[in-house]
């Protein structure tokens, strides 16, 4: 599996108020919360999505509420990946539950802001296109590369149980 | 560090209960275990989403519709059509799966606030919620902990959730708080010394002195905020007071359990509470904390007294003492939120809702209120809130460009007297 994308450059800490504000959440249409994703930090992302991207960020992307709207407003807004140097639990299960590809690494010094990346999550091989340089990101566990693969956890769900 | 392989008489609370709940003899951190669950809870804003979810999984009915629990609180009565709409989707799932507890509005209150007084949370539990601050429950002995809608819908359908391990950090405090420094002002002091990321993935056992002097109301605040230090579970080992507490609640069986002697944590941090002042959190983060004698003179024009974290009884109560025989500063709004339909109801009989009104603070019902950024005092451009609530990141309360301080009810109800964020301690 292999995604790639224009770098978008996030801090450290960033919160699901500001990647999906609360006001928001009766928004149930994943189109409709694509449209305010990262509203918080930065309005213009959804237009800069377009294309598709890849989020690369600092420290504990996504903490805060356990809102599983933060990953879904990113992924409908064509986010491809999110790379951070950590992530805070409720959203790392959230996203490999709902299928938005994320991994753990360190790009800071080594991806600006527009770089085309290219990513392999099954290996976790970065490749910054723009500066031909690869790193190493932190492989994905077992158990969340096989409900990926399952398609999600509902699929990974219904396979346990026998129901397709 | 953890040395080697460890008897079964050495485990902390957080893995004997993972233990009781996977089947297992021991467990260790980092070991993935699949966990049977005790109760699920889930409210009306996350609701939706976990129907949607349990649907596309396909099983017809929930896997015991005795052991969820569903409280509508985030946005009530609802503030738009929309919301209206979503409630009766949960409201007509809660029929159709016969859900046994649902507390409906005017029935309950704020999930997290519901859940301890109705009896719901017992020590030794394994609890779920679709909602971040089911840390809260760890306040009575219980391992509980956020997920999200999918895992929710996963867990409605199987009663079992994979889990990780985690490693535990004890938090030993001692010393007996000063006057007006409560439990909300010890949580943002250790939130400011290990970081919002301190404790991700991790486990806050909090025990000494100071936690078993605290009554269950202000344990409630402390493991609440676990979570903005990232935490799966913040947890205080029950003991005679968790007890009288669940048995005025449940004629159920209570079987606690609690860390062994020599249990091993994988790190320990002493504070001594002695000597706090009241603290306060400054935007956009949680862990941007300091005393208040260093963020004092900063102009409000609104305070909020409610939530989670500070809506119960204990809460209005050190509000009143303020508020009493005082009046909101003019260009001040003062909202206040009591937790639930019973705390409102002993706030009403205590005179604690006679002395708001006097002061000229606004009283709604039991719910999240304007915590969430939807209804019920939410904030314009470039205005300045003193809330008793959790978060203070950007648009947190409304507006991208209005800013919000965490602080205890007492310094929310003395910066509203004074109209800037203002010491307890200065107040008689």
């Amino acid at each position: 599996m292999r995604v790639e994308g224009k770098a978008v450059v996030y801090g450290d800490n960033i919160d699901t108020d500001v990647i999906i504000p609360g006001r928001y959440l009766v928004l149930q249409e994943p189109s409709e919360l694509a449209k305010h994703a990262m509203e918080g930090v930065d309005p213009n992302f959804p237009q800069k999505a377009r294309e598709g991207v890849i989020i690369v960020a600092g420290r504990n992307f996504g903490c805060g509420s356990s809102r599983e709207e933060a990953p879904v407003a990113l992924k409908h807004a064509n986010t491809k990946c999110v790379i951070a140097e950590s992530f805070a639990r409720i959203f790392y299960r959230n996203a490999i539950n709902i299928g938005l590809p994320i991994l753990e690494a360190s790009l800071r010094d080594k991806v600006s802001e527009g770089d085309l990346l290219s990513v392999d999550l099954v290996s976790g091989i970065i490749e910054n296109k723009t500066r031909g340089i690869k790193i190493q990101a932190k492989p994905l566990p077992p158990l969340a590369i096989e409900i990926i693969s399952a398609g999600g956890l509902t699929r990974y769900v219904r396979k346990k149980l026998g129901l397709e | 560090m953890r040395a080697g392989r460890r008897g079964i008489e050495r485990l902390n609370i957080v893995e004997k209960i993972l233990a009781r709940a996977s089947g297992e003899k021991e467990v260790s951190p980092g070991q993935i275990i699949d966990a049977k669950v005790d109760k699920a809870m889930m409210h009306d804003l996350t609701g939706p989403r976990v129907i949607d979810s349990f649907r596309e999984i396909g099983v017809k009915r929930v896997w015991d519709p005795e052991r969820i629990i569903v409280v509508f609180d985030h946005d009530v009565p609802p503030s738009t059509i929309k919301a209206a709409e979503l409630q009766k989707k949960v409201r007509n799932f809660v029929r159709e799966q016969g859900i046994k507890y649902f507390y409906d509005i005017g029935r309950g209150g704020v999930c997290h606030v519901v859940m301890l007084e109705k009896g719901h949370v017992k020590p030794g539990e394994l609890i779920v919620g679709a909602d971040s601050h089911t840390v809260t429950y760890g306040a009575l002995g219980a391992f509980a902990t956020g997920v999200g809608a999918t895992d929710m819908a996963a867990v409605l359908a199987t009663g079992s959730i994979w889990l990780r391990v985690p490693e535990t950090l004890k938090f030993e405090v001692s010393g007996k708080l000063q006057k007006r420094v409560y439990a909300k002002d010890l949580i943002l002091h250790i939130i400011g010394m290990i970081g919002a990321e301190g404790a991700n993935y991790k486990a806050m056992l909090f025990s000494g002195q100071t936690i078993r002097d605290l009554g269950i109301d202000g344990r409630a605040t402390i493991c609440n905020m676990s979570i903005e230090a990232g935490a799966k579970v913040g947890i205080i080992e029950p003991d005679e007071k968790t007890i009288k507490y669940v048995k005025e609640r449940t004629g159920e069986p209570i079987t606690p359990i609690r860390s062994d002697e020599d249990a091993e944590f994988t790190k320990v941090y002493e504070i001594d509470a002695s000597r706090l002042e009241p603290q306060v959190a400054i935007p956009p983060s949680v862990d941007n904390v300091k005393p208040v004698s260093e963020v004092g003179g900063i102009e409000i024009q609104q305070g909020f007294i409610g939530t989670c974290t500070n809506g119960r009884l204990d809460d209005l109560r050190a509000a009143a003492e303020i508020l009493k025989g005082r009046r909101v500063k003019d260009g001040v709004r003062l909202v206040i939120i009591p937790g639930s339909q019973e705390v409102y109801d002993h706030a009403l009989k205590e005179g604690l809702i006679e002395i708001f009104i006097k002061a000229g603070a606004i009283v709604c019902g039991p719910g999240c209120g304007p915590c969430i950024g939807i209804s019920r005092g939410v904030l314009a451009d470039d205005e300045v809130c003193i809330s008793s609530a959790n978060r203070n990141f950007v648009g947190r309360m409304g507006s991208p460009k209005s800013k919000v301080y965490l602080a205890s009810p007492a310094t929310v109800a003395a910066s509203a007297i004074k109209g800037k964020i203002t010491d307890p301690r200065e107040v008689d």
